[in-house]
């Protein structure tokens, strides 16, 4: 009747559900930090091909987390872009222009650049994906021992943001109706953005009142009606995870192109 | 204007001896602005992410100019709740917000958004989280944006350090000078008209305005 | 449900006074309140209903945030020591739910306080049959209905077994089922549990059955009554229904307009229409509608029937999915008869929408900048602006407001400016979304006169709306929205 960690009711249980958010907090830093030590097309592929490969694990469609890679995919050549433009030239120079210059190198490095936006992209959206909020301040709050209050604050904060889209949907309107719809995108933006943050700290304000009347922050030791708590799953989690970027990053020095950040 | 104040009856929240101690009216509000924020920053994404873009292929390092509103959500929180961590805790927020609404750099969003919130922060601290005026303001927005430069310098999607001195003298500058206006001067009168609308009643930033009118 | 020990409230010579504001906001109060008692607690705008509320609730913050004078005592101790023992309950259901699932948001006053989790459970499902709220404990929040969210607010306070309940204006926000809900609710609560309770609200009628005692705050200080409904009704009854409480008994002196002649000609029109929020999810479809010039057309049905979305979608606002709203020829703008073609500039001039929030609408930082934005996107000149703004203001009471920051403004001041707004261009029609929210009696009457006079000179008024005083008195064509079957 009460939630707990184990998911009856979601459409198919998946193992990824059974491990706990902080654990899968880790892991994301895990999946990406070391990737920044090195800019080269293999290790990004590895890295990507290993956990696409952890895909049935996590419960997710292949068509979720292609719709939601698909940004990704847009905007890393724009990333590439700067990287191709204005990297230390280095190898046979191509094209010259003012401080632009495009060598062998900047190409390279412009196509491990693109490669990596997604390698780095990819963690949050497979495993985060089906992260209820609920469980995860439940496990930042018991698990990793941060303040309740500001973690349960934080939570009842970001409630929020479904009245927000709303609220900045009817405003769009609200000004189309008083005659200023027409010109002006951009003072209408900041227009918007000023009401939304009248909104955020009045809403807040009773929030927080509305919470303090039930008991919260008032110093009493609180107890918790979702337990969270770790297993020996997280373990493996965490393990697979070091695994996968050990492989990617061995591949790299493999095939000779590892290539240290800072060189 | 906050000095520390002897309650005549201690309150159960104990919050009357440490004018530094987060009530959970700060908490709260933190976290929504953060989401607001944050829900801000994704709507500027369309805009300032193509700007981003040209800029850069225009003239190297100038797609700093715009980098600045993402810098906006410290200065904001800084401001508002005058309390150590604030400026962190509502940038780190509003990049959260930001990544799970959906943009395109992932973790990194959130490490770039602690890293800019700690250089916002750190400014406030220099003041001793005591003066909140224009000057710190922009200043807090120039921390956070040469935080970010040294961050992406060796983290971020393409580390600027493989990139030409020229291109990250002309980011830095234009970076700096992004975070001044766009976060420091836009924040703080963001802030300035927020407690004219009477919202901030329960802070210090709304009450010194009520006094002044 | 066990446990609740009813709570005596003793107030002596309490006040309060806000940080910042000259004037306290309370003062010099003074009543004993005994266990079980049912009072409600009535005043005038601004008398300091609310802030009463939140110094028994606790919640009123240090001597940073203000001043207390006198002693306000729950069962021997000060508020803030019992948090916990006294549940509040307020206005705005969304700002009242604290976490995304009913069962979670229930159980988190017992976390609050310590209670073992063993025990929470139990609780939860008490509280929840307690309210009458039958919804799985996996529903999220969000889902909920207006009603339902107050319920639920009410479980959430419940389950903490407060001796206290203090409800502040709970129906505020709600259509009429919503509003029967929740009292029979809190009904159901106090005839089980005997708990005392004091309820803020200008809806008397709805509450008065309920209630064994009325205390009225003065707005300079101090009670102005304090006694049985009847005793205070019968005394201060005119003065109680100027100051804006819906006293029972009080006739309203607003004339009922006819209904509208069938052969009156349609200003807007529309058929077979097809409407939806987004394009992806059609809310009403086959819609046969017009509206009469001159009249008031007023769209009543159930709540999420689909009568805001009809309203913003014949004003322009909102693109129809099928068929075409259609206006009368003298309205056509540049791109034709249809009002979503319609530049912004010219559906200012043609149909004006007050929207349920008013503060959606505002743009600037002054009353005066706030009317003089419609007129100057048409490019009046100065002079003539000027001369409109101030009859607006004259018009509506709010001159001495001019200079004032529309954020600033109560509830009804803010309605009367943004309907002000709309009035300052002079369109054909007003299309106004729940016009009467939240309007306490003076307001109410201001607004209903205001639409009345429009009407007079001609104007067509589209009102969305729940209220059957509204209905009653602007007579004119109605548009019943009936469930989707």
């Amino acid at each position: 009747m009460s939630t707990g960690v184990e998911i009856e009711e979601k459409v198919r249980g998946a193992w990824l559900d059974g491990v706990n958010p902080v654990t899968k907090l880790v892991l994301a830093l895990l999946l990406s930090v070391p990737l920044f030590a090195s800019i080269d097309v293999v290790s990004g592929l590895v890295a990507i091909g290993l956990q696409l490969l952890c895909l049935p694990l996590t419960g997710l469609r292949w068509g979720t987390v292609l719709k939601r890679l698909l940004p990704l995919v847009i905007f890393a050549p724009v990333a590439g872009l700067s990287m191709l433009l204005y990297a230390e030239p280095a190898g046979r120079i191509y094209w010259s222009f003012g401080f632009a210059t495009i060598s062998e190198d900047s190409v390279s490095l412009a196509i491990a650049v693109s490669l990596r936006v997604l390698a780095l992209g990819l963690p949050t959206i497979l495993l985060f994906g089906r992260t209820d909020p609920t469980e995860l301040a439940d496990a930042l709050a018991q698990v990793a021992k941060l303040p309740s209050r500001f973690v349960l604050g934080v939570l009842a904060g970001t409630r929020m943001l479904g009245l927000f889209l709303d609220d900045w949907r009817t405003m769009g309107l609200a000004r189309r109706a008083r005659g200023v719809g027409d010109r002006g995108a951009l003072r209408r933006f900041f227009s918007m953005a000023f009401v939304l943050l009248v909104f955020a700290v009045r809403r807040g304000t009773k929030l927080a009142m509305a919470m303090e009347a039930r008991g919260f922050g008032s110093g009493i030791q609180r107890t918790w009606s979702r337990p969270s708590q770790l297993h020996a799953r997280d373990g493996v989690a965490l393990l697979g995870g070091a695994v996968i970027m050990a492989l990617a990053l061995a591949a790299a020095v493999a095939l000779g192109t590892f290539r240290f950040v800072w060189s | 204007m906050s000095t520390s104040t002897r309650t005549p009856n201690a309150t159960s929240t104990g919050t009357g001896a440490n004018p530094w101690r987060w009530r959970v009216v700060d908490i709260v509000v933190a976290a929504v602005l953060g989401v607001a924020v944050g829900l801000l920053f994704w709507g500027w994404n369309v805009v300032g992410g193509a700007w981003f873009g040209a800029a850069d292929a225009v003239t190297p390092g100038l797609g700093g100019v715009a980098v600045g509103i993402w810098l906006i959500g410290g200065v904001i929180g800084g401001l508002v709740i005058r309390k150590p961590g604030a400026a962190l805790v509502v940038e780190v927020v509003a990049a959260i917000v930001s990544m799970l609404i959906g943009n395109v750099w992932g973790v990194s969003t959130v490490l770039s958004g602690l890293v800019q919130g700690l250089g916002a922060e750190l400014i406030f601290a220099l003041f001793l989280y005591r003066r909140f005026g224009l000057g710190v303001a922009a200043l807090a927005g120039v921390g956070a944006g040469v935080a970010a430069w040294v961050f992406e310098l060796f983290y971020g999607g393409s580390p600027n350090i493989l990139k030409s001195l020229e291109f990250n003298t002309i980011y830095l500058v234009c970076v700096a000078v992004s975070g001044a206006i766009l976060a420091g001067v836009v924040g703080w009168l963001l802030v300035r008209a927020l407690a004219k609308t009477g919202a901030l009643s329960r802070f210090a930033a709304g009450r010194e305005l009520a006094r002044e009118v | 449900m066990t446990d609740a020990t009813p709570a005596r409230v003793q107030a002596a010579g309490w006040g309060w006074r806000y940080a910042g504001r000259k004037r306290p906001a309370v003062s010099d109060v003074s009543f004993a309140i005994e266990p079980g008692e049912r009072v409600l607690l009535l005043g005038a705008s601004g008398a300091g209903k609310s802030t009463m509320l939140a110094g028994l609730a606790g919640v009123l913050g240090d001597a940073d945030e203000g001043e207390r004078t006198g002693s306000l005592l729950i069962d021997g101790a000060a508020p803030e020591s019992r948090r916990g023992q006294a549940g509040l309950v307020m206005q705005d259901p969304d700002a009242g739910i604290v976490l995304s699932k009913v069962g979670d948001d229930v159980a988190f006053g017992c976390e609050n306080l310590g209670i073992p989790a063993s025990d929470i459970p139990a609780r939860v499902a008490e509280a929840l049959e307690a309210v009458g709220l039958e919804v799985p404990l996996r529903r999220p929040t969000e889902a909920l209905s207006g009603g339902q969210k107050q319920r639920l607010v009410l479980a959430g306070v419940l389950a903490m077994r407060p001796g206290l309940l203090l409800l502040d204006e709970p129906t505020a926000n709600l259509d009429p089922e919503g509003v029967a809900e929740v009292r029979a609710s809190v009904e159901r609560v106090v005839d089980a549990t005997g708990a005392t309770l004091i309820v803020v609200e200008h809806r008397t009628p709805v509450w008065v059955g309920l209630m064994t005692r009325v205390i009225v705050l003065a707005a300079d200080g101090g009670l102005l009554a304090d006694g049985s409904p009847a005793q205070v009704f019968a005394e201060h009854g005119p003065a109680l229904a100027d100051a804006g409480v819906w006293v029972p008994d009080q006739p309203l002196e607003l004339p009922v307009l006819p209904a509208a002649p069938d052969a009156a000609e349609s200003v807007l029109s529309a058929t077979g229409l097809a409407i939806a929020r987004t394009s992806r999810t059609v809310v009403r479809s086959g819609l046969d509608v017009r509206v009469p010039r001159g009249n008031a057309t007023v769209i009543t049905g159930p709540n999420g029937v689909g009568k805001s979305t009809l309203a913003l979608t014949l004003a322009g606002l909102i693109p129809e999915q099928d068929g075409e709203v259609v206006a009368a020829s003298p309205l056509a703008g540049r791109g034709g008869r249809r009002p979503f073609r319609w530049t912004s500039r010219e559906l200012l001039t043609r149909i004006g929408t007050v929207f349920q929030e008013p503060e959606h609408q505002f743009l600037t930082q002054t009353l005066h900048d706030e009317l003089s934005v419609g007129p100057k996107a048409l490019g009046w000149d100065a002079a003539r602006t000027a001369s409109v703004v101030d009859a607006l203001l004259e018009r509506l009471h709010l001159s001495d407001l001019a200079l004032a920051n529309p954020f600033t403004l109560s509830g009804g001041q803010k309605r009367r400016l943004s309907v002000a707004t709309v009035l300052a261009a002079s369109p054909e029609v007003i299309v106004l979304d729940e016009p009467t929210f939240g309007q306490d009696r003076r307001g109410w009457i201001e607004l209903v006169a205001l639409l009345q006079e429009e009407i007079a000179s001609g104007t067509s008024v589209v009102a969305v709306t729940h209220d059957a005083g509204v209905i009653r008195h602007l007579g004119g064509h109605r548009i019943v929205l009936e469930q989707a079957s």
